[in-house]
């Protein structure tokens, strides 16, 4: 790295005394760039493996890395802690305002450890931390309208990330989320619930400063290269165009999408709640990331008529995305457009995953229908495919866990499922509800062997789709190529570019990028550093009790056609095995 | 030619103008930046991009007792740092507040409409145009 860099300051923030200093590590940066590759370090130095996730102590890390501010598509904060929801290592990307916003406060991670007594919201300017009261914003109603209350209270608007949490994460829901600038999310095992145990409402981050290169004739050129390529990419246009959302037509037509909770994998109304039906009937506006020519964030518009008074209407912008429209659309059969944007919106307001909420509810409403949860569990409430009014009391009663069963579910499906049965079809992988694809073993197992039990990890989806079609493979192989994925992933989720970047920022283009932030490495290098972070995640998993031969795997999986069937649970537990006995051994 | 927004409701708040205007003098980051974009009211509502209007009678040379800001050919200001002190006089005089602070330099940070950031609006935002007058002036 370049001498001087702020990238290398990690501000340490202890909340229970309000005290925060700065440390140079230069030796976990120099090595491991930043973002997945630093936080993972300063995960394990913070978080010993008896850790109550909820604990004062428990800490989060957020990171960034050097490419954050100097190349497009440096976009994503990393965010690590331990997750409630599984116990185990949690991670999750955000992007937003956050990255750039750190980055250009002076520093490249914050470690926030200890607890406020009262709810309180920090905020970190130019590298400082600043400690504020929010009793006033805790329980309010909506995240966004708490959102709103900070951006006007807090100076240096553009140049400022505001990452706060809602209802569920005040109340512990173990699949909170964060969310970043109200439309971006650092999603998925519950770290909304670390800060709600922390009473920390939010973090607001701002600052603005130049940075150097190594060499800036050379910088400028590279700028102009990967810049271009960004913008003529067939791919970028396809997420600048329709968005994530472009993929739910194509993925029901091949049998991908899941419907009614992995009853199917084709949706019947998959046009009505499509990226090209949301975009010419609602699309109100398409946002950035800082540093993003893509723009693939698409809000809609929507219109809705108060029933009390004509011609009085309320106009909601509400972000979509493939997977909101998966989970809280197809998943649940709802068909309404309308409906669904709906249900996203109270998802944002009360600050949930949209993934684990959908499978949660999917699972409640085919235990309703089998008999394992009853209209007394539920307290009066009745859930059906396809009807929105149970769902939108649903998330509203998982959030304030309404009762025993609501409380439950508020822990995730594979806990419901242990109370009432059901487990063949809770959707749930290494503890984490599913993501939108019902694509084959690839895809199932991609959720299986990733660090984060998340799509992200490898995109064992797309294997299924391209590669697989064309044949099954052995499993061991097939094993291999998505750990392969994932060790390369390491290396882009510590610089840190949008995984949507994937195909420019190639190996070769890497290498160059980095020696522009004063990195200089080889490919061997590069690549031992990427298994070097993969394996630390992993050693993380293993202190806390990750064991590949305790996952599970709903008997769903197997029954529903997929976009590939013919595979077998005999041919997933090679894969796993597989896998298990390469992370065993030290690397070759 | 000035630097023009041509529609602020195509923005989508990537900032890379903000960054390309930091780049032009060979920085990474926005800390040099003469153009910002903010939203309104949150983004999801709309976002509203400040720089130089390239006024015809500057506002903020008349304030600056320094004579730091010269009249640029064109509408608007060219600073000159030898003689700028850093008070920030000029700052509270532009009405669009579109003169910014160089926090490393303890200087004003003033758009030169040299067109560089518009070369990167991917959206069409911004174009470096010459005013409406000065088209006239050369169809006359
Ligand atoms: S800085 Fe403001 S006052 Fe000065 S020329 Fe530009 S718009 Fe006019
Ligand atoms: S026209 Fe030139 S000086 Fe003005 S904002 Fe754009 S890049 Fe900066
Ligand atoms: S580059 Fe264009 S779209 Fe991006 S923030 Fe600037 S004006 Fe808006």
């Amino acid at each position: 790295m370049l001498p001087n860099d702020p990238l290398a300051n990690v501000l340490y923030v202890d909340l229970s005394k309000k005290r925060s200093w700065v440390e140079r590590r230069e030796d976990l940066f120099g090595k491991y760039f930043g973002g997945a590759g630093v936080a993972i370090q300063l995960l394990t130095e913070n978080c010993p493996a008896a850790m109550d996730p909820l604990a004062p102590e428990a800490p989060v890390v957020l990171a960034t890395g050097p490419l954050d501010g100097l190349f497009p598509l440096g976009s994503k904060t990393v965010a690590m802690f331990k997750s409630p929801h599984t116990g185990n290592l949690g991670e999750s990307h955000a992007g937003g305002r956050s990255a750039v916003a750190i980055r250009m406060s002076g520093i490249g991670a914050i470690v926030i450890t200890g607890a406020n007594v009262n709810p309180g919201y920090l905020s970190i300017e130019e590298g400082k931390a600043y400690f504020h009261d929010a009793t006033t914003l805790w329980g309010m109603r909506s995240s966004v309208t708490a959102g709103r209350i900070l951006r006007q209270s807090e100076s240096s608007a553009g140049l400022r990330s505001i990452m706060r949490i809602g209802r569920a994460g005040e109340n512990l829901v173990t699949y909170a989320d964060v969310s970043t600038e109200t439309y971006r999310h650092f999603g998925r095992l519950g770290m909304g619930a670390v800060f709600g145990s922390k009473k920390l409402k939010a973090v607001v981050v701002s600052g603005n400063r130049t940075l150097e290169v190594a060499d800036k004739v050379v910088y400028r050129a590279l700028y102009d290269e990967i810049n271009t390529a960004a913008v003529r990419s067939p791919v970028m246009k396809k997420y600048h165009d329709l968005g994530t959302a472009e993929n739910i037509q194509p993925l029901s037509a091949l049998g991908g999408l899941p419907t009614r909770n992995v009853q199917a994998g084709h949706f019947e109304s998959a046009e009505a709640i499509s990226g090209e039906h949301y975009a010419e009937h609602y699309l109100g506006r398409r946002l950035a990331c800082s540093h993003c020519p893509v723009a693939c964030i698409h809000i809609a518009a929507l219109r809705e008529p108060y029933q009390d008074e004509a011609y009085y209407y309320k106009t909601t912008m509400i972000s979509y995305d493939y997977e909101p429209i998966y989970a809280l659309g197809s998943m649940l059969g709802l068909s309404n457009p309308e409906q669904v944007l709906s249900l996203m919106d109270k998802v944002e307001v009360l600050g949930l995953d949209a993934m684990s909420s959908g499978v949660c509810l999917a699972w409640a409403t085919e235990a309703m229908e089998k008999g394992l949860v009853t209209e007394q569990d539920t307290g009066g409430m009745k859930l059906e495919f396809g009807k929105v009014d149970g769902y939108v009391a649903g998330v509203e009663a998982i959030t304030s866990k309404a009762n025993e069963f609501w409380s439950i579910l508020s822990h995730g499906v594979d806990a419901a499922a242990a109370r009432y049965g059901g487990a063949d079809f809770a959707m749930a992988f290494g503890g984490n509800e599913m993501p939108g694809y019902h694509t084959g073993p690839a895809g199932y197992l991609g959720f299986m062997l990733g660090a984060r039990h998340s799509h992200l990890d490898n995109a064992g989806y797309a294997i299924d789709q391209k590669e697989l079609i064309k044949g099954l493979i052995p499993a061991e192989q097939l094993a291999q190529k998505l750990m392969d994925e994932e060790r390369w992933r390491q290396v882009l989720s510590s610089l840190t570019v949008c995984f949507f970047a994937r195909g420019i920022y190639t190996p070769e283009l890497t290498l160059r990028a980095l020696a522009a932030a004063g990195y200089d490495l080889t490919a061997e290098q590069l690549a031992a550093t990427a298994d070097d972070i993969y394996r630390a995640k992993f050693a993380f998993k293993f202190a806390n009790g990750f064991d590949f031969n305790k996952l599970t795997i709903p008997h769903r999986v197997f029954e529903t056609p997929a976009v590939l069937s013919g595979f077998d649970e005999a041919y997933m537990r090679r894969a796993i095995a597989f896998a298990a006995g390469q992370l065993a051994s030290p690397r070759a | 030619m000035r630097l023009s927004v041509i529609d602020a409701e195509r923005c989508t708040g990537c900032q890379i103008c903000m960054f390309a205007c930091t780049r032009r003098l060979g920085y990474a980051g926005m800390g040099k930046t003469a153009i910002h974009v903010k939203s309104v009211g949150g983004m999801e509502h709309g976002l509203s991009v400040v720089v130089c209007r390239a006024c015809q009678d500057p506002p903020c040379a008349k304030v600056c007792p320094e004579d730091a800001l010269v009249l640029r050919k064109g509408g608007g200001v060219l600073l000159d740092p030898s003689k700028c002190t850093g008070c920030g006089l000029c700052r509270q005089a532009c009405i669009v507040s579109a003169i910014f602070w160089d926090k490393e330099a303890e200087k004003p940070i003033i758009c030169v409409h040299c067109g560089y950031c518009a070369k990167y609006c991917p959206h069409g935002v911004l174009a470096l145009e010459e005013r409406r007058q000065e088209v006239s002036n050369a169809a006359k």
